[in-house]
C-alpha cells in the first residue's frame, strides 16, 4: 500500500528551481534512501512532505489523504516525524523534557506513560544515563542521538530523517544502522543519508535526485550499477 | 523512609506548593508585622504583582515581548470602573465584567497581533495600546478621560466588607494575588505551560513536534491578558480610582521591568521584581527629585551583573528546581 505520494511537486526560490516536478511515491514499510549531491534540493523536498516548507505547486498524498494545504503540526499529528539536518533540540532544557515533549501530543499521555515512552526511546539510542543532562550540554553526536529519540517516541508511521548520521561516531553509526532495521518492523522510513555504507546496508530503494529531479530510482544494486548515477554522485566519492 | 516517600518530596509539585505556599504565608505574616505604611504599599504591590505574573506568562514563558499590556491593564479597570460607575453594580459583578472585558479585548489583539513576530509584534502591540489609550480619552464623556474617576467608599463594598478598612484590603489584595500566583504555579507545571516553554525555547522544533504554535500563543495572551485585567479591575476597586494613566505606554513599560529585575520565566520574580522597584523608586524619591535616574542606572547595573534578574540568580546559585 502506498503511503506516501507526491505529484508535480516543486518548489521555486525567486528563479531558482530547488525541487521540480516530482512524483514520488513511497510504500508503507520501506525503508527509502533519498541521496544526491549537495544542493539537489533533498532537505527542500522533505520539507514540503512535513509541511516545514511550503510548496510552490504539485501535490502531496498521505494514506490516500491529499495533505498539500495542511499545516505542520496536523500532518505530524497524521503520524510523520521529521528529525532537522541542522540538530534542532531544545538546548536550555534537559534530555528527558526534550523527548517527553514529543511524546505528551500522543494520545494517552499520562505522566507515568510519558516517562515509560521516554525511557524506552532514550535506550533505543543509548542517552539513558544523560536524562538530566541540558540537551545543550550534550556532545553533537549525542544531541543528534536525542534528536532521533523525539522522532522514536513518536511511534511515527513515517520517520523522515535528514542525514542522521551526520557527526556520530563510527560505533554510534553501526548501532543507527540496527536501529533502523528493527524500527522498520512497523515503521517506514524516508533516509536522506551522504554515508553510503549505510544507504547501501539498510535502505531498500533508493531515489537519487539531482538538480531538484530525480534522476534515478531502484535497488541499492540497480543504483550502483546506473551510469547517470556513477556520474552525477557516486563518482565523485 | 520510603524511596516512594523521598521521590514525593522532591516532586516538582510538592516542592511547588511548599514554596508558593511559604510566600503566601509569609506575605500573611507581614501584615501583622509592618507599620501601616508598608502594609500599604505591599497590599498596592500584591496587586501590580498580578499584572507581572499576567505578563511573564507571555514574556517569560512564551517568549513573546509585547508593549501593549497597559491595554489590557486597563480593559479589566474600566469593565469594573464603568460598570461600577455607571450601572451601580456591586464590586462582584464589577470584578466579573472587567475580567470579561480583559479577556475579550486580549483574545481580539491576540488574533490580529500575532499575525507578527519579533518586532513588528513589539510595534503591533504598542500601537493597539495607543489606539486603547486615545479611546479612552476620546470617550470622556463617560471615562472622565485623563482626570478619571473616584468609586465612592460607599459603594466598594464585597460581601459585607469594607474595601477600604486597610486590613481588608490587604487581605483582597492577598487573596488575588495568591489565587493568580496558584494559577501560575498550576498552568507552568501542566502539559499546557511546558509547550509555551518549548515554543519560547525553539519554535520551530514545536511546530515539528506537532504542536499548533499558533494556537498556544494565543492562549498564552488571553491568560496573560486575563491576568493582567484581574490585576487593573481589582487596583480600581481597592485603591477607589480609575483614569487614563494606567493606560498609557509606561505601564506596558512597567511590568517589562519588574519581570526584567524579578527574574522572567520564574513563578516568584514577578513578585520580587514588583518589590524591588516600588521600593528602587520610593526610596531614591525621598532623596532627589532625580529618582528615576537612580532607579534607571541600578536597572542597568542589574541587567548587566544578573541578566535572568533576580529569581535568575536564586535559581542559578541556590534552587535550580525554582519554576
Ligand atoms: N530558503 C532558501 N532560499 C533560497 N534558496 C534556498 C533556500 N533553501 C534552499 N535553497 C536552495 O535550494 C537548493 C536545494 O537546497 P537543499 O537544502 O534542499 O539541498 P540538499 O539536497 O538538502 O543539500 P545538502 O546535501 O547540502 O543538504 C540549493 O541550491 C539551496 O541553495
Ligand atoms: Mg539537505
Amino acid at each position: 500500500m502506498t503511503l506516501l505520494a507526491t505529484q508535480g511537486l516543486s518548489k521555486h526560490y525567486a528563479g531558482l528551481q530547488a525541487v521540480e516536478s516530482v512524483d514520488f511515491a513511497l510504500q508503507e514499510g520501506e525503508i527509502r534512501a533519498l541521496i544526491g549531491p549537495n544542493g539537489a534540493g533533498k532537505s527542500t523536498f522533505v520539507g514540503m512532505l512535513c509541511g516545514r516548507i511550503p510548496s510552490s505547486a504539485g501535490q502531496v498524498t498521505f494514506d490516500g489523504r491529499d495533505i498539500t494545504a495542511m499545516p505542520a503540526h496536523q500532518r505530524i499529528s497524521l503520524g510523520m516525524a521529521y528529525t532537522f539536518q541542522i540538530t534542532s533540540v531544545f538546548a536550555r532544557l534537559d534530555v528527558h523534557e526534550n523527548v517527553a515533549l514529543a511524546a505528551r501530543r500522543l494520545p494517552d499521555s499520562s505522566p507515568q506513560r510519558v516517562r515509560r515512552r521516554v525511557m524506552e526511546a532514550l535506550e533505543q539510542v543509548g542517552l539513558q544515563d544523560r536524562t538530566d543532562t541540558l540537551a545543550g550540554d550534550l556532545s553533537y553526536g549525542h544531541q543528534r542521538l536525542l534528536e532521533i529519540a523525539m522522532g522514536l517516541v513518536q511511534s511515527p508511521r513515517l520517520f523522515i530523517l535528514d542525514e542522521p548520521t551526520q557527526g556520530l561516531a563510527e560505533s554510534e553509526i553501526e548501532s543507527f544502522k540496527n536501529l533502523i532495521k528493527r524500527l522498520s518492523s512497523h515503521t517506514t522510513i524516508l533516509l536522506i543519508e551522504h554515508n553510503m555504507d549505510v544507504v547501501m546496508q539498510t535502505a531498500q530503494r533508493i531515489t537519487v535526485l539531482n538538480f531538484g529531479q530525480i534522476l534515478a530510482e531502484g535497488s541499492p544494486s540497480e543504483i550502483r550499477a546506473n551510469d547517470a548515477v556513477q556520474s552525477a554522485y557516486l563518482g565523485s566519492g | 523512609m520510603t524511596p516512594g516517600g523521598h521521590s514525593f518530596l522532591s516532586s516538582a509539585p510538592f516542592r511547588s506548593v511548599l514554596l508558593h505556599g511559604s510566600i503566601v504565608l509569609l506575605l500573611a505574616l507581614l501584615f501583622g508585622v509592618l507599620p501601616e505604611y508598608h502594609s500599604g504599599n505591599l497590599a498596592r504591590i500584591m496587586v501590580l504583582a498580578v499584572y507581572a505574573m499576567g505578563y511573564n506568562v507571555l514574556f517569560g514563558y512564551t517568549g513573546l515581548l509585547s508593549l501593549g499590556h497597559a491595554l489590557f491593564f486597563a480593559a479589566g479597570m474600566y469593565g469594573l470602573g464603568l460598570t461600577m460607575y455607571w450601572l451601580d453594580a456591586s464590586p462582584a459583578p464589577g470584578m466579573l465584567a472587567g475580567l470579561i472585558s480583559a479577556l475579550v479585548v486580549s483574545a481580539i489583539i491576540g488574533s490580529l497581533a500575532l499575525r507578527t513576530t519579533g518586532v513588528a509584534f513589539m510595534i503591533v502591540t504598542l500601537m493597539f495600546a495607543q489606539a486603547g489609550f486615545l479611546t479612552i480619552l476620546l470617550l470622556g464623556e463617560y471615562t472622565r478621560g485623563d482626570e478619571g474617576f473616584v468609586l465612592q467608599q460607599a459603594d466598594r463594598v464585597l460581601f459585607g466588607f469594607d474595601l477600604t478598612q486597610p486590613a481588608v484590603r490587604y487581605a483582597s489584595a492577598l487573596m488575588l494575588f495568591s489565587l493568580c500566583l496558584a494559577l501560575v504555579a498550576v498552568l507552568v507545571q501542566s502539559r499546557f505551560g511546558k509547550t509555551l516553554v518549548a515554543i519560547r525555547e525553539n519554535e520551530e522544533r514545536a511546530r515539528m513536534l506537532g504542536y499548533d504554535v499558533l494556537r498556544h500563543k494565543w492562549l498564552a495572551v488571553i491568560v496573560s491578558g486575563t491576568l493582567s485585567g484581574a490585576s487593573g479591575a481589582a487596583y480600581a476597586l481597592l485603591f477607589g480610582y480609575a483614569g487614563a494613566t494606567f493606560a498609557t505606554v509606561q505601564y506596558s513599560i512597567f511590568p517589562l521591568l519588574w519581570v526584567l529585575l524579578g527574574g522572567a520565566g520564574t513563578t516568584i520574580g514577578p513578585l520580587i521584581g514588583t518589590v524591588f522597584m516600588f521600593y528602587l523608586i520610593d526610596i531614591s524619591s525621598q532623596f532627589t527629585s532625580a529618582y528615576l535616574l537612580i532607579a534607571g542606572i541600578i536597572l542597568i547595573l542589574l541587567t548587566l551583573f544578573a541578566p535572568q534578574g533576580l529569581a535568575g540568580v536564586i535559581r542559578k546559585r541556590l534552587i535550580p528546581w525554582l519554576p
